[in-house]
């Protein structure tokens, strides 16, 4: 049995940590990974802290990932990084908003996008396909936008440490 | 065969809807049910949303009376609701496939309690089915019609929180199952619940439940994974996926259909493995069944009958440990968005010193800090009830500070009923309610209801017009004020009405931010 990857993206309510989540699932489900998506909605999401998980492989059972056991743990928002450290496992990586080049960023709604350029690196994975998925999650009017965001979060700061 | 496609559990039952050729979806919106007929309505079948999870269910046994395809959905806590139609269904039952399902929220993602309605396939006597991931709420959905139909009983089809939201693959079978011809054939001794005919039909009822035993015990819903002969595990819905993780070397019994239940696949199962634990989420509901059949085996410590499981909390169980479980760091918690009409309602409530009886919605959060405005919250429509109930028992001054807040859907749901029983026994006192209208059903995900004006897909409907039902009903005064706007008219009157001994209905009204600009785009044509 392959190893399952575990990945976490966290952030605050509306900054777009399901929407990341979405494209980042069904990427790596095109690439022909098994995968399972994990996220809760409701009451408890409501402006609160909000965290939505990944898992892929050749197989996996379930969904949500153990604790501890995250791979990549992507948080949107700096406020929120100490919460969810403890989803690391030792040797992880965490990427956090000073990782990227924010201020290079057109318009910060696409700062959700530009996070997960800088992830997409640790992934072989062909960037028209990711391209792919950003184009159907969201609406045409902000492809330009995101795209350009995600190259920018792709081409790297100091992604991941 | 179709091509493979990533989705979550309730947009699987969506889609097994609509290959089993549907009639109508129908049911209330409620976390984490809601996407199963939003979904429905966008990939083109038809669904509505009812006031409550009662009418819901009693149109989805129409539909079936006339030997239509219906599934009803609701949350766990809708089922209560729609208890009493259930109880007597499962008696009589229906030609055309009804499924019900219960999505539960085992650790209360977005409710106000963690009860387990697998007791509800039990006290009612209705077969229950509980997959584990998509593809088996789209495979058990399909089945659930068909079963329903050949043993002419509903079909409970139980879904958790991550059941429903969690996203795996999904082959579809398009026209997997094609559904009988709407037709209606008057048969009383089984439709009409007079005690004659449902005496006989008890009787029938429990036959049919010992042959779904039987056909349970063929095994079409049942897995097993051969592995130790050490550790044997029998585990339903979720629990299942945690259990392959967290001890993937261990024989494991999968049961799908878990009421009634295969007892004696159960026993062969467990004689083969030195120990066998019982794995569910939630009420110990099947290890007390296996353990009253006399097979040996063990369930979880009484810690972990609370909230959700995990990879983790199964490692837990499986080892014995009952050390106390390290609680997560607390993130930020909910709160009442910037810029929600029920901000400003709640500052005038608290700075009142009002005993405010609350709701099941968003302006529950009113609650916590900085608002702290709310006293109780028990379920839905029970502001009005129970504060007519603390206005009858207070001595007057307190008495007077009782104010009832509800929202238009939730006023809609159960809601009205407590205005006529305000109108009907009214406290000497008086009583104020305020409706807090922010036209959608904003917390499970705005959803429409019949006071927007819009239909479940968002297209024009008629619209059930809030303040007209309660002059109807016969309360004293009806204002309508916007206290984000005018803050200082909402608290006079407010104010005036706490001091008299009428019956008094403010409708706060003003639109969810949220809400709002998808309302204006519903408008102008688009969706």
């Amino acid at each position: 049995m392959g190893k399952v990857v575990n990945i976490t993206v966290a952030g605050l309510g509306g900054q777009g940590v399901l929407k990341v989540t979405d494209i980042l699932a069904e990427t790596l489900f095109d690439a022909g990974f098994d995968v399972k998506k994990s996220e809760v909605h409701g009451m408890s999401q409501r402006g609160g802290s909000v965290s939505s998980e990944v898992r892929f492989g050749d197989r996996v059972y379930s969904p949500m990932v153990p604790a501890g056991e995250t791979d990549y743990l992507l948080v949107l928002d700096a406020t929120q990084v100490e919460v969810n450290l403890g989803k690391l496992r030792a040797g992880g990586v965490l990427i956090t908003p000073e990782d990227v080049p924010l201020s290079e960023l057109e318009n910060p709604k696409a700062a959700n996008i530009l996070m997960l350029g800088a992830l997409s690196r640790h992934f072989e994975l062909p960037e028209e396909l990711w391209l792919k998925h950003i184009r159907r999650n969201l609406p045409e009017k902000l492809h330009e936008l995101n795209i350009a965001a995600f190259r920018l979060g792709r081409r790297g700061k100091n992604a991941g440490r | 065969m179709s091509e493979k496609e990533l989705v979550s559990g309730n947009e699987a039952i969506a889609r097994a809807a609509l290959d089993s050729g549907l009639c109508l979806g129908v049911g209330y919106p409620g976390t984490p049910s809601s996407e199963i007929l939003e979904n429905v309505a966008a990939l083109g079948g038809r669904a509505e949303w009812a006031p409550n999870e009662k009418v819901a269910l009693e149109v989805g046994i129409g539909v079936a009376f006339a030997r239509g395809r219906s599934i009803v959905t609701m949350k766990h806590v809708g089922l209560n609701v729609a208890a009493d139609p259930l109880f007597t269904i499962a008696y009589s039952g229906t030609p055309g496939g009804l499924v019900i399902v219960s999505a539960d929220d085992p650790g209360m993602a977005s409710s106000q309690n963690e009860q387990d309605n697998r007791r509800y396939a039990i006290a009612a006597g209705v077969p229950m089915l509980e997959p584990s991931d998509s593809q088996e709420a789209y495979d058990y959905t399909i089945r659930a019609f068909e079963l329903a139909e050949r043993y002419r009983c509903p079909v409970l089809l139980r879904m958790t929180t991550r059941v429903c939201h969690s996203k795996g693959a999904l082959v579809r079978r398009p026209n997997a199952s094609p559904a009988p011809a709407i037709a209606y054939e008057k048969d009383v001794q089984s439709n009409v619940m007079i005690p004659a005919y449902a005496r006989i039909a008890h009787r029938k009822l429990r036959a049919k439940l010992a042959e779904l035993a039987r056909f349970n015990e063929e095994g079409e819903f049942i897995h097993e994974d051969r592995g130790s002969d050490e550790l044997g595990i029998i585990a339903t819905g979720i629990s299942y996926q945690h259990a392959r993780d967290a001890a993937p070397e261990a024989s494991v019994l999968k049961l799908g259909m878990t009421y009634p239940l295969p007892l004696e696949r159960i026993r062969k199962f467990a004689a083969g493995v030195k120990r066998c634990v019982v794995l569910e989420e939630g009420d110990p509901v099947l290890v007390e069944a296996c353990l009253a059949a006399g097979v040996k085996v063990e369930g979880k410590a009484e810690m972990y009958r609370f909230g959700e499981l995990s990879v983790g909390r199964v490692r837990r169980i499986l080892a014995g440990d009952t050390t106390p479980e390290a609680a997560p760091p607390a993130g930020k918690p909910p709160q009442l968005c910037v810029g929600c009409p029920h901000r400003r309602t709640y500052e005038v409530l608290r700075d009142l010193g009002c005993i405010v009886t609350g709701d099941i919605g968003c302006y529950t959060l009113g609650v916590l800090p900085p608002f702290e405005a709310v006293d109780t919250c028990v379920c839905m429509g029970a502001s009005i009830t129970t504060g007519l109930g603390m206005r009858h028992a207070l001595p007057e001054a307190e008495a007077r500070r009782v104010v009832s807040v509800i929202g238009d859907s939730t006023f809609l749901h159960t809601g009205i009923n407590g205005i006529v029983e305000m109108v009907y026994n009214r406290p000497e006192t008086g009583h104020v309610v305020i409706i807090l209208d922010n036209s959608t059903t904003a917390m499970t995900g705005m959803q429409e209801n019949p006071a927007t004006g819009r239909k479940l897909d968002h297209t024009p409907a008629p619209k059930v017009v809030i303040e007209d039902v309660v002059r109807a009903i016969g309360v004293d005064h009806v204002d309508i004020c916007d206290p984000t706007l005018d803050r200082e008219r909402f608290a006079g009157i407010l104010k005036e009405r706490l001091a008299s001994n009428d019956l008094s209905v403010i409708i706060a009204r003003r639109p969810c931010i949220l809400a709002a600009a998808k309302a204006r785009a519903y408008q102008l044509g688009g969706k």
